[in-house]
């Protein structure tokens, strides 16, 4: 049975990345990449940007948004549900394993000391994201212009990104 | 519990509309988040939502989740976090589940193909952005202790983006460096 052996390795790569991923969705996006794209080649470089946008311009949060797409892509609505559990799943009994421990977890000097070096780590991570990610797609001027005049746009918080994508979109209708 | 919290079913639907309406996940969520528990339910304190944020932040995972569960649990114990997980997840399911059927069938169109060309290079700039944005977060929050946030960050690229290592090992690695320094230097996060 191929299909039960997709569900089950969706299930636990997204389990893995639900459980590293200090940073919310953005921290996930270099977890997803070395997941699905280098380790099992079931997503191009592409393919996986599109999901983002795709997990941007849907409502609710962009990691379960991602994580559903990509479950349904590789294993049909099975495969969606898997993934989706799986990202949910350490979330879900880390907090109900420490809620109890509210305020020790929050102060705990251990707690923070790991934390303060995951952090500054996942945004090295993200950069990297950015440069394999970008070197596929920026291939020509405009591919270029447009890229930058969204992170200008966003860096200077003129516009958010639903509708940076909204207007990229326009700009590939017209461009290409 | 000390009172008697709202029914699953009311938090279940609570934050399905959450789910439902909010763009952007994470940060873009967490007002209509506090504007629902807070203000609306009067469910959660202005400083009890703060104190839920700061902890749900040191929790991986996706951050609108995070939140959900640990309201749900405060106010109606195991039930009521896992009703607000599934408030807070179906509307992203059911949507995507929509979108990809309709997006898979036709990415292959013309018109579709051309829109993709125009986001993929803004998706590259928002997740730059996206850089940015943590690395405000990461630096504001170290009073001092900078070189080591630098010299992290730094390490993390190089060792993923030049030398290919596995991301999961560079953040177990990290999780060691963070251990180590806040043991030589003597305490916490430098806060």
């Amino acid at each position: 049975m191929i299909l039960l052996t997709h569900l089950y390795d969706l299930f636990l790569s997204f389990c893995r990345i639900g459980l590293v991923a200090f940073g919310g969705g953005y921290a996930m996006i270099p977890l997803m990449r070395a997941e699905f794209i280098m380790a099992r080649q079931w997503l191009t470089l592409g393919e996986f940007l599109d999901i983002i946008a795709i997990a941007e311009m849907t409502p609710g949060p962009v990691a379960i948004n991602a994580a559903t797409y990509i479950g349904y892509k590789v294993a049909g609505i099975p495969g969606a549900a898997a993934a989706t559990l799986g990202v949910i799943t350490p979330s879900v009994v880390l907090i109900l394993i420490i809620a109890g421990l509210f305020q020790h977890f929050r102060s705990s000097l251990l707690v923070r000391a790991i934390i303060s070096g995951i952090r500054p780590a996942v945004i090295g991570l993200i950069l990297s994201a950015v440069l394999v990610l970008g070197r596929p797609v920026l291939v020509d001027f405009k591919a270029f212009f447009i890229s930058l005049a969204a992170f200008l746009l966003l860096i200077t918080g003129k516009i958010r990104p639903l509708p940076v994508i909204g207007l990229a979109s326009l700009l590939g209708l017209l461009l290409y | 519990m000390k009172r008697p919290g709202p029914p699953p079913g009311k938090i279940f639907l609570a934050f399905l509309k959450i789910g439902a309406f909010t763009f952007g996940g994470g940060y873009a969520m967490l007002p209509l988040i506090r504007e629902t528990v807070v203000e609306r339910e009067k469910w959660v304190s202005d400083e009890g939502f703060l104190d839920i944020i700061s902890l749900t932040q040191s929790v991986p995972g996706a951050l609108a989740v995070n939140t959900a569960v640990f309201i749900g649990r405060q106010l109606a114990g195991v039930p009521g976090a896992l009703a607000a997980t599934a408030g807070a997840v179906l509307p992203s399911f059911l949507i995507i589940l929509a979108v990809a059927a309709f997006f898979i069938r036709f990415s292959q169109h013309p018109l579709i193909i051309k829109v993709f060309m125009g986001i993929r290079p803004a998706v590259v700039g928002l997740i730059a952005y996206a850089v940015i944005l943590l690395g405000k977060k990461v630096i504001r929050a170290r009073a001092r202790g900078n070189g080591f946030t630098v010299a992290v960050a730094s390490g993390a690229f190089t060792l993923v983006y030049w030398f290919g290592l596995n991301p999961f090992l560079v953040i177990i690695a990290a999780a060691g460096a963070g251990l180590l320094y806040s043991f030589f230097s003597g305490g916490g996060d430098g806060q």
